[in-house]
């Protein structure tokens, strides 16, 4: 024990510190907790769903919790169940054999349940297109609030895609008022 | 020429990795497989081709590691039926099916004849890897609404107190998508079928649509976190076939780039298996090592995860003085955290305690099933290629393979932390001794008929690609294979008497994957 507790101090802590105001982070952080705040009662809840990737968006959707991004620190999370889901965030290309799952992950999603394609795949079919068991794009099977490219996206892009969507117009806001 | 004592005539296919190949007859099949067999070989792949632009019918492909290295046997069908070999090699139930599902051509008197890779998204009397089949002339497939539901056969478990649970295709984490079925008694596992093909995107006939320099791309896209070792197995397949050697020095960036896939990932897996063994410390700790590593490849290669440097002749991007002194300080930052992080894990008890003894494949279940790769290390399975038939630099090296005896996600774990060690050492050694000079050369125009192989032991395990060259430098057929169809068995054998819970930690010890399964 004596040796972890060491370990934990001697790391530090390395959540990336609030970076120079001219800084495209800073923006995003503070935009995004307002919206947040705002909008999602102060978390927002992700379902992630892969309907046909390579498994590399994987990757970096996994590196979204790690020290130096540390999306929970943002106030956004992981959930296990779309029905606990604010949003959707499909890797692609769609597979016909992930159309019913994804649909009905889609369906199982509440309102306002806004969707982020992430990938090159997601956005356009990427590499695998469309073929006799392949579907293509994401938006080709579910309605998509905001594409991400990239193959795949850094930590970073695919957060500014979730930004955006938050920020695209379509949630007005789900903090009940009064 | 003879190999061995095997009574066939056999042609050494050129390229990097000592293969030999040869055509046989149904009963020579069955007895080259039985023979491997007995002395302790295994099937590495098993696939067909359709030979029908050229006249021929359907073959039948075995890859087979015997003591000089690869053995590939092509049997040519008369029709659409070949021998079973399921029962000499277990492994090759579900190849073969994949085989029936995409080809037409099936193994006779099998014990096990539901279909495999196909779902409900074709009908069962469309086979989309036969030439005839043009994906994108295909009519339209039934839509969705008006598809009959995919109804799998799963092994039923009866009696008092037995209940399913289904879990996926969609599972609660970040992970790629399959399905579980679980027959339990109370936590008790009693059975596991996993049914995938879920991810299945038509990878091989997408390849047909390819010229060799398109593919590359997509070879690195088939199971996208092991790009490293399928674009070096697909550029040594090419190279193979056009009879070409990269420069010196490109082979050894190209060891530089397997190794530091494999950190990566075996820092990525060992961080989650403390999160999932309830030490959410060691994936702060290995997730931070982690994007250190992520961002020097980045730095240094301008890929986080090396996708696309692998290419045909050699690779696409060269190391400086700066960036070899660079990773010399990350390899001994990483050297000195790891083995901290490795005492904390030892001297944990709540976590050696979930570990030890935990989704237990014995020794001789695992040489009896074709066990191979990281997860076979862990159960006696001696099997590295980089120790056993070293493609340059890996000649120079005396790779040390990593090997335990328990078999259980505790032995996975050591198998790990002693193979990033060993990594290590040999990235160390690939920045001694880079040669200096070119790194990469043109690729001459492929022949068309040309066979050629790549065969790379990739983190998970040995990645195959099976290469046909047609005119105009086009790929003819393709087959990539994944050690992961050989090790997705030995996960449902390695739950069986354990809980549920414990299920994530013994899958994640194994991390096999779904894409590169699934095509």
């Amino acid at each position: 024990m004596y040796q972890l507790l060491k370990q934990i101090v001697v790391t530090g802590i390395k959540t990336e510190s609030p970076p120079e105001p001219d800084d495209a982070l800073r923006v995003v952080a503070q935009r995004l907790q307002a919206d947040i705040l705002e909008k999602f009662a102060g978390a927002l809840t992700i379902r992630h769903v892969d309907a046909g990737s390579c498994n590399g968006c994987e990757l970096e959707i996994n590196a979204l919790n790690n020290p130096y991004y540390n999306l929970e620190g943002l106030g956004i999370r992981f959930v296990a169940s779309p029905r606990h889901a604010d949003l959707l965030l499909v890797t692609g290309p769609v597979s016909r054999h992930m159309e019913t799952a994804l649909k009905r992950t889609y369906e199982a999603t509440p309102e306002p349940r806004l969707v982020v394609a992430i990938g090159d795949c997601g956005c356009t079919g990427g590499i695998f297109g469309e073929g006799y068991a392949c579907l293509g794009r994401v938006s080709n099977v579910i309605p998509v609030d905001v594409a991400v490219p990239g193959c795949p996206p850094t930590p970073r892009a695919i957060i500014q895609g979730i930004v955006t969507a938050i920020s695209a117009g379509k949630v007005t806001s789900l903090v009940r008022s009064g | 020429m003879r190999l061995e004592d095997f009574q066939l005539e056999l042609a050494q296919v050129p390229g990097a990795m000592p293969v030999w190949r040869g055509r046989v007859d149904a009963g020579q099949y069955r007895e080259a497989c039985q023979q491997v067999r007995d002395k302790g070989g295994r099937l590495v792949a098993l696939w067909a081709t359709d030979g029908s632009d050229r006249g021929e019918g359907f073959s039948v492909h075995a890859a087979l590691t015997v003591r000089s290295g690869l053995l590939v046997i092509t049997l040519p069908l008369a029709g659409t039926r070949f021998p079973d070999v399921s029962r000499i090699f277990p492994a090759a139930n579900r190849m073969q099916r994949a085989a029936r599902d995409l080809f037409g051509v099936s193994a006779e008197n099998a014990a096990d004849q539901r279909q495999w890779l196909r779902h409900a998204a074709w009908p069962a009397n469309v086979f989309p890897l036969r030439k005839e089949f043009l994906s994108a002339h295909h009519s339209p497939l039934p839509a969705y609404e008006s598809r009959a539901a995919d109804d799998y056969p799963f092994v039923r478990v009866e009696g008092e107190g037995v209940h399913e649970i289904p879990v996926g295709p969609v599972h609660a984490g970040t992970i790629e998508p399959g399905h579980f079925r679980f027959s339990v008694v109370g936590e008790g596992v009693l059975r596991l079928e996993a049914r995938l093909g879920y991810k299945h995107k038509g990878i091989e006939k997408r390849f047909e649509e390819m010229t060799l320099a398109e593919g590359a791309k997509l070879a690195g896209r088939v199971s996208g976190d092991a790009t490293v070792a399928y674009a070096w197995a697909y550029a040594m397949a090419v190279e193979g076939v056009t009879g070409i050697t990269p420069p010196d020095r490109a082979l050894w960036l190209r060891a530089l780039l397997l190794e530091r896939e494999r950190v990566g990932q075996h820092l990525w897996d060992l961080g989650f298996l403390g999160n999932d063994a309830g030490l959410a410390f060691g994936l702060a700790q290995f997730s931070r090592l982690r994007e250190d590593w992520l961002r020097v490849s980045q730095a240094l290669f301008g890929h986080r995860y090396l996708m696309d440097l692998i290419v045909p002749g050699g690779v696409a991007r060269d190391v400086h003085e700066q960036g070899v002194a660079r990773m010399r300080d990350e390899i001994a930052e990483v050297r000195a955290a790891v083995a901290g992080l490795k005492n904390i894990y030892d001297e944990h008890a709540g976590l050696q305690d979930r570990f030890i003894g935990c989704g237990q494949i014995r020794p001789e279940i695992a040489d009896r099933l074709g066990m191979t790769g990281l997860a076979g290390r862990a159960s006696a399975v001696a099997w590295d290629l980089r120790a056993q038939f070293p493609p340059a630099p890996y000649d120079k090296f005396d790779t040390r393979i990593a090997t335990h005896r328990n078999g259980d996600v505790a032995a996975r774990v050591t198998v790990r932390f002693e193979e990033i060690v060993e990594s290590l050492r040999l990235i160390d050694l690939v920045l001694d001794g880079l040669p200096a000079g070119d790194i990469a050369r043109s690729v001459p125009d492929a022949p068309d008929n040309g066979f050629g192989i790549g065969w790379v032991e990739g983190w998970r395990g040995e990645v195959l690609i099976a290469l046909e060259t047609g005119a105009g430098n086009r790929i003819r057929r393709l087959h990539p294979h994944d050690p992961s169809w050989q090790n997705w068995p030995l996960l449902e054998r390695a739950v069986l008497g354990n809980i549920v819970p414990d299920f994530p930690l013994i899958n994640k010890s194994f991390n096999l994957s779904y894409s590169g399964h699934d095509l």
